[in-house]
Parts: C-alpha cells; structure tokens; sequence
C-alpha cells in the first residue's frame, strides 16, 4: 500500500553502552518521504540524526519498528540508496575519475563503460581535467564534489546526505547547495539531508523535520513552500524565508536550550 | 568502532609498528644545499674517527688477534673477492643466504598480510587465537632454527623456514592493527555504493593498510636476513651465515666481521629497494609525506 520512497514507522534504536545497559538514540521516530521530495532535518547536536540515516541506509538496524525503502522492508542495504557522508569518504589512493567510477565498478559494469560515465558525472558537477588527480591535491569543496558523483552515479532513488557541507567555509557551501539543487531536479529522488544550519535547511527543502533532544524523536514538520527552481543566497533575504525561519528556530530552540542544560550539568 | 573493540584483540595491537606517516611526524625537509654537505662532512668524520681509533688500539695495545682491524678486515674482504672462498665464490654464498632471505620474506609477507587482514576484519577470530598468538610471538623463535635442521636438513628450505616465522610476526601485528585501523566511513560508504565482502576487502581494507604493512617490511627483511643467517649458523652448506662459523671456529675475527659487513651491505640494498617499492605504492599520499620518509 506504501507508495512512499522512504517510511520510517516508530522506529527506535539503542545500543549497547559501555558501562552495560543501552542508549537509546532516536524513539519512535515516524516520518514518511514521497518520490522525490526533499525533506531536511534538524535538530540539536548528538541528537540522533545520523542514526536515523543509517536506519534508512541499512547499515544498521532498526531495534524496534519498521523501515521500508520504496515500499520493501530495509533489510541490508536497499537497492537504490545513495549515501553522502559528513566526512570525506573518498578514497586517497585512487583518483577523481576511479573514485567517481568505483560504485559502477562494484556493481559489476566494465572498466570501459564506467569510465566514460564517470567522465560524464565528473563534468556535471564541474571538475573536468580534474580526472587524474588525487583527492589530497583537491580542496575540500572539489573533493564534495567528487563525493557528489560517486554517489550520483549510481542513480540512487533515495538520497540520503549527513550534514554533506557541513566542513565548508559559506561561499562553497551556498554554491554546493545550489549545484545540488539543480542535479537534484528532475531526478525524481527522496532527499534526506541532515543539517543543523536552519538557513541550508530551509533553502533546500519541501519539508523541514524538527527532532527532538536525545533520544530524538520528531517533534514538527514545517512545510516550505518557497518556489522552485531556488537560488540560495537570493531566497534567504526574502520574507517568506525569514518568517519560515522564525517558525523552525522557534520549535528548535527549546531542544537546544535542553540538550545545553544537559551538556552544562555533565560538564559541572 | 569502538563498539567491536574486544580486550583479547586490542592485546595484539601493541605489537605493530606503526607506519612512518602517523608514528614520526618529523619534518625537516627544508635544509639548504649547504647543511646538507656539513650533515655528510660530519658522517664522514664520525666514520674515520670510529676506524681510525679501532686500527690505532689495534695496532698498540689491543689484542688484533681477538678484536681484529680495519685493514685485515679489509683484506679479508679483498680475498673473499678476488680469490673466493673456502666455500666457492663470495657472490654463489651472497646468492644463496638471498634467496633464502628473499624466499622466507615472501612467504612470510604474503602468510603475514593475508592472515593478518582476515583477522583484523574478523572480531571473533581475534578472540578466539589471540592468547595462541601472543604465545607463539612469546617462544624465542630463533631457537626454532635447530628444529628446521632435523626437520627439513642442511638444504635450502630450513633457512627459508627459520626466516619465514621471524618475517611472519613482524608483518602479521602491522597487517592486523592496519586492518583495524581501516576508517568506518570508508567502509560504509563503498557498502552502500554496492561493494561485496571480496571487494571491500580488495579495494579498502588493504589499501588502508599498506602503510602499516609496508612499515613492518622494513624491518622483516632485516629480520629474513638474520633467519637466513642462523639457520645457515646452526648447518648448511653454503652461504654467509656458514662463512661467519667458519671464521669463528678458525679464530678469524677478521672473517667474522667481514661475514656482518657483506651481510649488511646486502640488507642495506634491499632496504633501499623496500624504500622504491613503497614509494611507489603510496604515490597517491600528500609529497612532503613521501620526501620526510626517504630522508629519514
């Protein structure tokens, strides 16, 4: 019955701690995403957004409830999910052009052909003659950008991004959120892209999910319906971008003070 | 990763050596043409010094006959080359403690990376022989050298035996802490990107570890060498470990220091060679990197 990309129904997830006992990073978090919506979450930091993420991925599994990717239950990786991670994971040792191929390569194309697709992504998001170097002589906006079409390449019908830009100074982040937007549409993925930067959340996003202080659960959904196509450092400075902030910053902000209170009280 | 961490697994880990680019950061690549030369000059005296005062004490109130001199040492050297050994030609004895060197290394290597990076990838595994492995790296495994003889006689394979239990630790702790050190990202990300068990394996995992198995193969090859050179201590019929007896059971100081002379000549080269081969593999890390490390 499930015509949506991604649905998560109470799904909890703990984990052993160390001292015995568990942690309990999200609770019962219920959250349905259609093709190719682009839904942003928030929320204060440690919260469990990530593992939210790796629910949906597969690389870990849900404790309780259920996790369905294009209508099947997550078991294992899902075919169709695409991952950007908060750190780089490119690979240093091998080149733009390998790394970009290296999911094709995994998933059984010839060198040949890979190649020349991987030439394609790579001129797409904007490193052409870039194909031999290594990611160390790249900058960390041109090494995301690698990120982005080896993850692309793949054609994921659900992308799933961890705070993606989060290690970039603002001008290449803005012009990573635009060039994002435009490979985005037309697409026809589910986005989730975690953030704690509301302007990045609101700019990119159809719906906006507030979580909770851990263990996160979520807490609002505020629909933007700013038009696209957008342009990041234009739509910010507008009206209906600040009272949408406002609204967001407003639900987020009593997390925060409680996710502060608890970081004040295990510092003292 | 710190979730799999087991006690028994992480007792392995203090083993390794840890590769040049995260033990030793030493940076001192920016020294002009002229501190270079002084560097030499000063090398170079320490060296003269060194020979000198050995040949001075030698030749006054030393006894040569026990502690021998440069310049029989030389001679020696000179004999073993121009006139051969008792034992056929310098360079048939050289050849033959290399191969067994060199056939002990790559066995070793090869045993020691593959049962290295299975293990460093497999928590259950670890835990299970950890307490054998620690027991097997506690046994004086030169002494097994004797046992090699009985086993596999005055040939060939009991040298390359000898050399392959000591080349075998030295690599397997590096190939084993290199495998667990591999970045969690990493591995998820080429999970997700569709990579299969082989394929992680060959694609992540030992890339990831080069660095920390290419560390260990500096020292193994040293280590092949002094296997090489007991078993042929403890019976053989060639090479430079039973030139070395020879000289010791004739008294000939001279021989013996002559033997450790050609012996690290030789173990000198093939470091210089590992040096290359490491280079090479690891052409994609940052430069100044690869430069501290030749330098060093």
């Amino acid at each position: 019955m499930s015509n949506h990309a991604i649905a998560l129904r109470d799904a909890t997830k703990t984990f052993p701690h160390r001292a015995g006992g568990t942690f309990t990073a999200i609770r019962d978090v219920t959250l349905e995403v259609a093709a190719g919506e682009f839904v942003t979450v928030v929320g204060p930091t440690g919260c469990g957004k990530s593992t939210t993420l790796s629910l949906v991925s597969g690389l870990e599994p849900a404790t309780h409830g259920s996790v369905e990717v294009n209508g099947a239950p997550v078991q294992g990786i899902p075919d169709g999910v695409g991952y950007m991670f908060q750190t780089d994971a490119v690979l240093p040792w091998k080149t733009v052009l390998d790394n970009v191929a290296i999911g094709l390569r995994y998933r059984g194309q010839g060198k040949a052909q890979a190649n020349a697709r991987a030439r394609d992504w790579i001129n797409r998001v904007g490193l052409s003659g870039f194909e031999d170097r290594y990611p160390h002589q790249l900058s960390g906006g041109m090494r995301k950008r690698v990120a982005m079409a080896q993850t692309l390449i793949t054609e994921p019908s659900v992308l799933l991004m961890d705070e993606p830009f989060g290690a970039l100074d603002v001008q290449t982040r803005e012009l990573m959120q635009d060039e994002l937007l435009g490979l985005w549409s037309g697409s026809g993925a589910a986005v989730v892209f975690v953030t704690h930067d509301l302007t990045e959340a609101i700019a990119l996003a159809d719906r906006v999910v507030v979580m909770t202080a851990g263990p996160a659960t979520v807490k609002d959904i505020v629909p933007v319906d700013l038009p696209r196509p957008r342009k990041v450092e234009e739509i910010r400075l507008t009206e209906a971008f600040i009272d949408l902030y406002r609204r967001v910053w407003d639900s987020l902000r009593e997390e925060v003070e409680i996710t502060r209170a608890r970081g004040a009280s295990s510092v003292a | 990763m710190s979730l799999d961490n087991s006690a028994a697994a992480a007792e392995l880990d203090t083993r390794a050596v840890p590769p040049k680019s995260l033990g030793r950061r030493s940076k001192r690549g920016s020294r002009g043409p002229r501190g270079r030369a002084t560097v030499y000059g000063v090398r170079l005296l320490l060296v003269v010094l060194w020979l000198g005062s050995w040949e001075l004490s030698a030749r006054t109130f030393m006894n040569p006959f026990l502690y021998s001199m440069p310049s029989r040492i030389w001679d020696k050297l000179v004999t073993w080359f121009t006139d051969g050994t008792s034992q056929g030609t310098i360079w048939i004895n050289i050849w033959v403690t290399l191969e067994e060197a060199a056939g002990g290394f790559v066995l070793g290597v090869l045993a020691g990376v593959v049962l290295g990076v299975l293990l460093g990838r497999s928590v259950f595994f670890a835990d299970v022989l950890a307490p054998f492995i620690k027991a097997a790296n506690a046994i004086p495994r030169i002494v097994l050298a004797a046992l090699f003889v009985i086993w596999f006689g005055l040939g060939m394979q009991s040298k390359i035996a000898t050399a392959f239990v000591l080349v075998f630790f030295a690599v397997f702790f590096n190939a084993f802490q290199g495998a667990r050190e591999v970045d969690k990202t990493l591995i998820d990300n080429a999970r997700i990107l569709g990579a299969g068990r082989w394929a992680l394996m060959r694609t992540i995992v030992l890339p990831s570890a080069t660095s920390w198995i290419l560390a260990s193969m500096h020292v193994a090859f040293g280590f092949a060498l002094i296997g090489a050179v007991v078993g042929e201590f403890t019976g053989a019929d060639r090479g430079m470990g039973l030139l070395i007896q020879q000289a010791q059971g004739n008294f000939d100081a001279a021989g013996v220091y002559a033997g450790m002379v050609v012996v690290t000549v030789v173990a000198l080269l093939a470091e210089f060679l590992i040096g290359q081969l490491e280079k090479r593999l690891t052409s994609w890390r940052p430069q100044n990197d690869s430069t501290s490390a030749a330098g060093a």
